[in-house]
């Protein structure tokens, strides 16, 4: 499952951030994205997930292959470590969450409520929901804030071993993960400021939403 | 979908998840329009099903808002977006969720406080019928204006304002047939209306719904 971005041209609220991106990701690849805080990365990530709809260009990837994972983990905290991955799984129609908590050293945690783990702990089962969805393309908005470096190791591993099944991943973040991966920095795409009046000439329902 | 409903019920019956609180306010107003407008039986029992009608209906919109903004805040509205669950079946499930958290309950303990207000021994059956038929539409009706004013912070007011026009038909049919019901007159016509701005509500409003969900969710 190859996903290929071609001339994509982003915006947040009406007002392009990025435009004429040109990458793909091969199966077993992976893409870091750096650049600048506010520069757009998210924005980036969540049109490719499809949560929201490019300006120009396309993003050509079956939307029912990607799995997202953004800053916040989509936790509840009156839940169980366990109830909150095994819906997940249920949602995602995979069987099984043993790997997943394996894989972030989770298996002490089941019972407890997730509004009782801490910080670090809360990332570690929110990524383990990656796990528990079994998608081939990873899409990760800065996965290792928060974690301590053992955790962020855990991380990297889990990453290896997802694209060593054949699996690819899209990550935004600042540290080196020691991956084998390509490094794409989105500074220089940077949208041109005479672009963002056309925003609101274009469309003037996109300056409300 | 069962796993959504299952943990949202789940959700609502843990502490802080806010089960009983349509059910209190409901007990609530019920208990006080006796001390409102005093202890007549014969007046009270003219007015019982209107204030009870209207007592259920303010105590589902006071839930409202729980519906998709906890979701949203933790981030789980993004999750499930990008699911394999269609979002016009996640709005569906949260409104099924929402009616059996809060719709149910009314329509189950409405019989009691229908004896609080004197209700007329021929009311009840009607009563019960009305709410069981009409409270899904407050339930789906109101799911599409949490849809609406999800992003919002402190939308309550704002979600409030935009539903209670909506909620008009279903509380002057489910009110008719109850008054009806209670006053041992015919009271078909307004049932099978209430039941068609129930059905038609449940056809159409969450394709709206979802449609709103995945706009404000940009």
């Amino acid at each position: 499952m190859t996903l290929t971005v071609s001339d994509l041209t982003i915006s947040r609220g009406g007002i392009p951030v990025l435009e004429g991106l040109n990458f793909s990701l091969e199966p077993g690849g992976a893409l870091v994205l750096r650049g600048p805080n506010g520069v757009g990365k998210t924005t980036l990530l969540r049109t490719v997930a499809g949560l929201q709809p490019a300006v120009a260009g396309t993003v050509e990837c079956d939307p029912e292959s990607i799995a997202y994972a953004a800053h916040s983990d989509g936790l509840k905290g009156m839940l169980t470590v366990s109830e909150n991955l095994h819906f997940w799984a249920d949602i995602f129609g995979t069987k099984g969450i043993d790997a997943a908590l394996k894989g972030f050293d989770l298996e002490g945690l089941v019972d407890r409520p997730a509004s009782a783990l801490s910080a670090g702990q809360k990332r570690r089962l929110g990524l383990a929901r990656l796990l528990v969805t079994g998608r081939p393309i990873w899409i990760l908005d800065e996965p290792t804030v928060s974690l301590d470096v053992a955790s962020v190791e855990m991380f990297a591993d889990a990453v290896r071993a997802h694209l060593a099944a054949g699996g690819s991943a899209l990550i935004a973040t600042h540290i080196d993960l020691g991956l084998e991966a390509e490094v794409f920095d989105v500074g220089p795409y940077r949208a041109k400021p005479e672009n963002s009046t056309d925003a609101f000439s274009g469309s003037f329902d996109e300056g409300f939403l | 979908m069962i796993a959504l409903l299952v943990r949202d019920m789940k959700l609502a019956m843990r502490a802080g998840g806010g089960f009983g609180l349509g059910l209190a306010f409901f007990l609530i107003v019920t208990v006080l329009v006796p001390f409102g407008v005093g202890p007549e039986s014969g007046l009270l029992s003219k007015i019982a099903p209107g204030i009870l009608w209207l007592g259920a209906l303010l105590a589902c919109l006071l839930s409202l808002d729980r519906i998709f903004a906890l979701d949203w805040e933790d981030g789980s509205l993004d999750l499930l977006a990008t699911s394999p669950l269609p979002m016009e079946g996640v709005v569906t499930i949260k409104a099924l969720a929402h009616w059996l958290t809060t719709g149910l309950p009314l329509c189950l303990a409405a019989p009691l406080f229908g004896l609080l207000l004197s209700l007329p021994d021929t009311g009840y059956v009607w009563l019960v019928l009305s709410l069981v038929i009409g409270t899904p539409a407050l339930s789906v009706v109101g799911t599409f204006g949490a849809a609406l004013t999800v992003g919002l912070k402190r939308g309550g007011l704002l979600l409030s304002l935009l539903v209670l026009p909506l909620y008009v038909p279903t509380l002057i049919f489910g009110a008719e047939v109850a008054r009806r019901g209670a006053l041992g007159m015919d009271a078909m016509t307004p049932l099978l209306m209430l039941g068609g701005i129930t059905a038609g509500t449940i056809a159409l409003l969450p394709f709206a719904s979802a449609l709103v969900l995945r706009v404000n969710l940009r």
